[in-house]
């Protein structure tokens, strides 16, 4: 039986104590901040529940990440944590979640959506310029005045490691770009808003290695200003950029713990089974 | 916090697209309403038996504008029809491709020619050259209208008949052609009938190709050469005189008109939804 | 083995048949109105298409007024519709649960299977008196304007023009519903994620996403209102002139092709009115083909 050698990516060192969390239990690891925390929260789509009493942190600048098999409900937790849910007709969530301690369903749906943004699965970016299509956030939020949308455009492309690449050409249509550069836009797109907690949903299961690899690396820089949740069917990618990782299963939250001890040492039978590859 | 002029635009527009759907629908369910108020209040038996009485007495009816427009219905039937279906077979079966895409292009062509100037066509060919107005002529005029409709309704829905089963047909040893008539066709006949239904329902209705092909009559028209009266020219006429009891004449007959229309487009889709096709 | 081979070439032959019945019939339909317009093309050549003048008194045959006639009505049949019928389609793909749209779609889409004369026949005796009572509140509004200035007696190119813009309405909102719902959900997504409002994620996003669709079907609806005939000429008044202001009568080449065909004597009316419809086919000709480049490049555009 062998246990997954990649390193830990993060430089959190290892805590002396492994705390194994049981679905009811809350104890924070000491010096984290709780960024985003759920308590019980379960999902329907109409009489079906996809998730069954979630409760979790999580953890302010830090990476976190859901890994579990298809259909197992990561891409639809993350989906709770910006209500995206909302645009599904029969959806219904019961339970809690805080930001920053505030429950997210008495916010403005809007704000909070600010706060915490959202890049996906497949590329989507705007029929639109590529100037256009970063500038549109700041632009119906009100945040960024007329001349100071051009430095923040740059700087959101800065920031998503895109404006070498696209300096010369930000009146172009952004379909023009390759698909490595469309998600780095709509990453960059997410950033032009400065929010708090950015939410990756599979982000690079669409794209060739080499555009996955500058988008894990984009992680890392990306972490020091943000907290990042993301959700990735590549265990080795959990495994390379998150400090943090749950598994799921079956819409249970199985296990969540450090990602050295979830690859390392996993407490539950579920998660060593999926980590070894016997199953998912 | 989502600014309030954000959050009024919203709702403003919002709101203002459901006023202008219910502008739509209204109009329909207006006209509707009106013309039973109107024109189906006041009808009588009369309406369907009497001929049209001498210019300012009052009574009489359609009777001869009701054959007359089945007369013309039954030419125009005959002509496109057969034309349009073995036109949409050719299409559908045997269709190479740059013939194809002239035949279609022309036919898209002859679709948005106005109806008017289809009017002239048959005048110029059979008016012009007989020296009178005629039913034939406006059945050929009207026959030619549904021809582009008749190829364009065949061909999808033979289209829409499954590969597999002509492979069935041609693997038991039935030649194209019996393969069309035995096995697709009869596999599209739902969609073929209420093509024509439909096709039928929509030169009913027209008015101005008759206005100088078919003419009018005040009187029974016998056989094909002579002009005829036709219920939507008689609507007209009788619309924009000054008499008062034409006018309510009028209501009446564009209420059988209508109904006559609206039923068979109706009965159409329904039959045509039921089997999970879409109208066209 | 014969046999079987002579069934298929005879099938072949008998729908080959037909699908070329439909090009000779086409070639015939433009040759004969070419043919048959010689006279006046040859009297008048092109500067029929810019006199003012229609007197079959005197000979003097122009297309202008009803030309004009036929681009002010469409015009504001497009001014009406296109808002009506866009906001329309936005409630029906966007807001509307999906039983809802359909049902309300079905019964817009039976709109446009009402026939012109029934329009027309509306018109007279419905909107035209509306209009009349009305005319002091438009004028009120917007009697400053050279296009509402001049007596009103009903009949009129705003009759028409609203007349037009009731009977387009449902080929916009069909086509412009189709597209819209075409629109990948991810770009909706995209846009609510960064916090857009459910009306800017239509607007600014949805709406440029489908925007080549909802012009092809504009330009669909142009073409329908320029051929229109009954309802225009049982509302427009019928008057042979140019006019400024919508309040007054007007005339549009299909109305006088259908009011006086039947009674043109000679080739030179005779010939003249079917210049018209020379000119009436090349107009729908054209905009029909800008229609169709349009909604077929958004097909190809949502499957990629």
């Amino acid at each position: 039986m062998q246990a997954p050698s990649p390193q830990p990516a993060s430089d959190v060192t290892m805590r002396s104590q492994t705390f194994p969390m049981q679905m009811a239990e809350e104890k924070k690891p000491a010096g984290e901040l709780s960024k985003l925390s759920a308590t019980n929260l379960n999902f329907h789509y109409g009489t079906f529940q996809a998730l069954h009493g979630i409760s979790m942190q999580v953890y302010d600048k830090r990476v976190t990440a859901f890994i579990g098999p298809s259909g197992c409900g990561k891409s639809t937790f993350l989906r709770t944590l910006n209500r995206m849910y909302e645009t599904i007709r029969n959806a219904r969530v019961d339970g809690e979640i805080l930001l920053d301690g505030e429950d997210i369903f008495k916010l403005e749906v809007s704000a909070l959506r600010r706060r915490v943004g959202m890049v996906f699965q497949r590329p989507n970016p705007f029929p639109k310029s590529i100037f256009d299509n970063i500038a549109y956030g700041p632009r119906i939020n009100g945040s960024v005045s007329g001349s100071g949308i051009k430095d923040h455009v740059e700087q959101s492309l800065r920031r998503a490691a895109l404006w070498d690449e696209v300096k010369d050409k930000l009146h172009d249509s952004a379909y023009g770009l390759s698909g490595g550069q469309q998600q780095r836009l709509c990453i960059a797109r997410a950033l032009a808003v400065n929010p708090e907690v950015l939410l990756l949903d599979e982000p690079c299961s669409s794209l060739d290695p080499i555009a996955t690899a500058k988008i894990e690396d984009l992680i890392f820089q990306l972490k020091d200003s943000c907290t990042i949740v993301i959700v990735t069917h590549n265990m080795q990618q959990a495994a390379r950029v998150a400090d943090f990782t749950g598994f799921f299963l079956m819409g249970k939250l199985i296990e969540f713990d450090n990602t050295t001890v979830i690859f390392k040492n996993p407490a539950k039978k579920e998660t060593e089974d999926y980590i070894t590859g016997r199953f998912g | 916090m989502l600014s309030l002029r954000r959050k009024a635009v919203n709702a403003v527009m919002l709101s203002l697209t459901g006023v202008c759907t219910f502008v739509a629908v209204g109009t329909l369910l207006f006209i509707l309403g009106y013309l039973f108020v109107h024109g189906g209040s006041s009808l009588t038996v009369d309406f369907f038996t009497k001929l049209p009485t001498p210019v300012g007495e009052p009574g009489g009816g359609m009777a001869n504008a009701i054959v007359g427009s089945a007369k013309l219905l039954l030419i125009a039937t005959c002509i496109g029809v057969p034309i349009g279906f073995l036109g949409g077979v050719y299409l559908a079966e045997f269709g190479g491709s740059a013939f194809s895409f002239v035949v279609r292009y022309t036919t898209d062509l002859l679709n948005g020619v106005p109806s008017i100037v289809i009017g002239i066509f048959a005048y110029t060919l059979i008016v012009l050259p007989q020296g009178h107005f005629s039913t034939l002529s406006g059945g050929l005029a009207l026959g030619v209208m549904m021809i582009p409709i008749a190829i364009r309704s065949s061909e999808d829905f033979l289209r829409a008949v499954p590969v597999s089963l002509r492979e069935g047909a041609m693997a038991l040893g039935a030649s194209k052609a019996k393969t069309i008539f035995t096995v697709v066709i009869p596999a599209a006949k739902a969609g073929l009938i209420t093509g024509i239904m439909l096709n039928v329902a929509r030169v009913a209705g027209e008015t101005a190709p008759l206005i100088f092909t078919a003419f009018g009559n005040r009187f029974w028209s016998r056989g094909w050469e002579q002009p005829t009266a036709s219920l939507p020219v008689m609507i007209w006429t009788y619309a924009i005189s000054p008499y008062k009891d034409w006018k309510q004449q009028a209501w009446s007959a564009g209420f059988v008109l209508l109904m006559l229309v609206l039923t068979i487009n109706v009965t159409a889709r329904m039959i045509l939804s039921k089997r999970g096709h879409a109208a066209r | 083995m014969h046999r079987l081979r002579s069934g298929d070439d005879i099938a072949y032959v008998i729908t080959l048949t037909c699908a070329l019945t439909i090009l000779a019939l086409t070639a015939l339909l433009v040759f004969e109105l070419y043919k048959n317009s010689a006279v006046p093309r040859h009297q008048f050549g092109w500067s029929f298409l810019v006199t003012s003048t229609w007197d079959p008194v005197t000979g003097e045959f122009g297309a202008l007024p009803f030309i004009y006639g036929t681009v002010v009505t469409s015009g504001l049949a497009l001014f009406l519709g296109i808002p009506l019928g866009v906001g329309a389609a936005i409630f029906l793909a966007e807001l509307a649960p999906a039983k809802i749209s359909n049902a309300l779609t079905f019964l817009i889409e039976l709109l446009a299977a009402v026939p012109s004369v029934i329009f027309g026949l509306l018109g007279i005796f419905v909107l035209v008196p509306a209009l009349i009572a009305l005319e002091p509140v438009i004028r009120g509004v917007l009697g400053w304007t050279p296009l509402f200035s001049g007596p009103f007696y009903g009949v009129s190119m705003l009759s028409a023009g609203v007349v037009l813009s009731v009977m387009i309405i449902p080929f916009i909102i069909s086509i412009s519903r189709e597209v819209i719902r075409a629109v990948p959900t991810e770009q909706r997504e995209g846009a609510l994620a960064l916090g857009a409002t459910k009306w800017e994620t239509t607007w600014d996003v949805v709406i440029p996403f489908a925007r080549t669709g909802i012009m092809g079907s504009i330009f669909l609806a142009l073409a329908r209102s320029l051929g229109e005939t009954m309802a225009v000429t049982m509302v427009i008044g019928n008057d042979p002139a140019i006019h400024a202001s919508l309040f007054a009568p007007g005339y549009s080449i299909a109305a006088v092709i259908a009011n006086e065909f039947a009674e043109a004597t000679g080739d030179l009316y005779l010939g003249s009115l079917i210049e018209l419809g020379l000119v009436l086919f090349g107009l729908t000709i054209i905009i029909n083909g800008l229609a169709r480049v349009l909604v077929l490049s958004t097909t190809k555009k949502g499957a990629s």
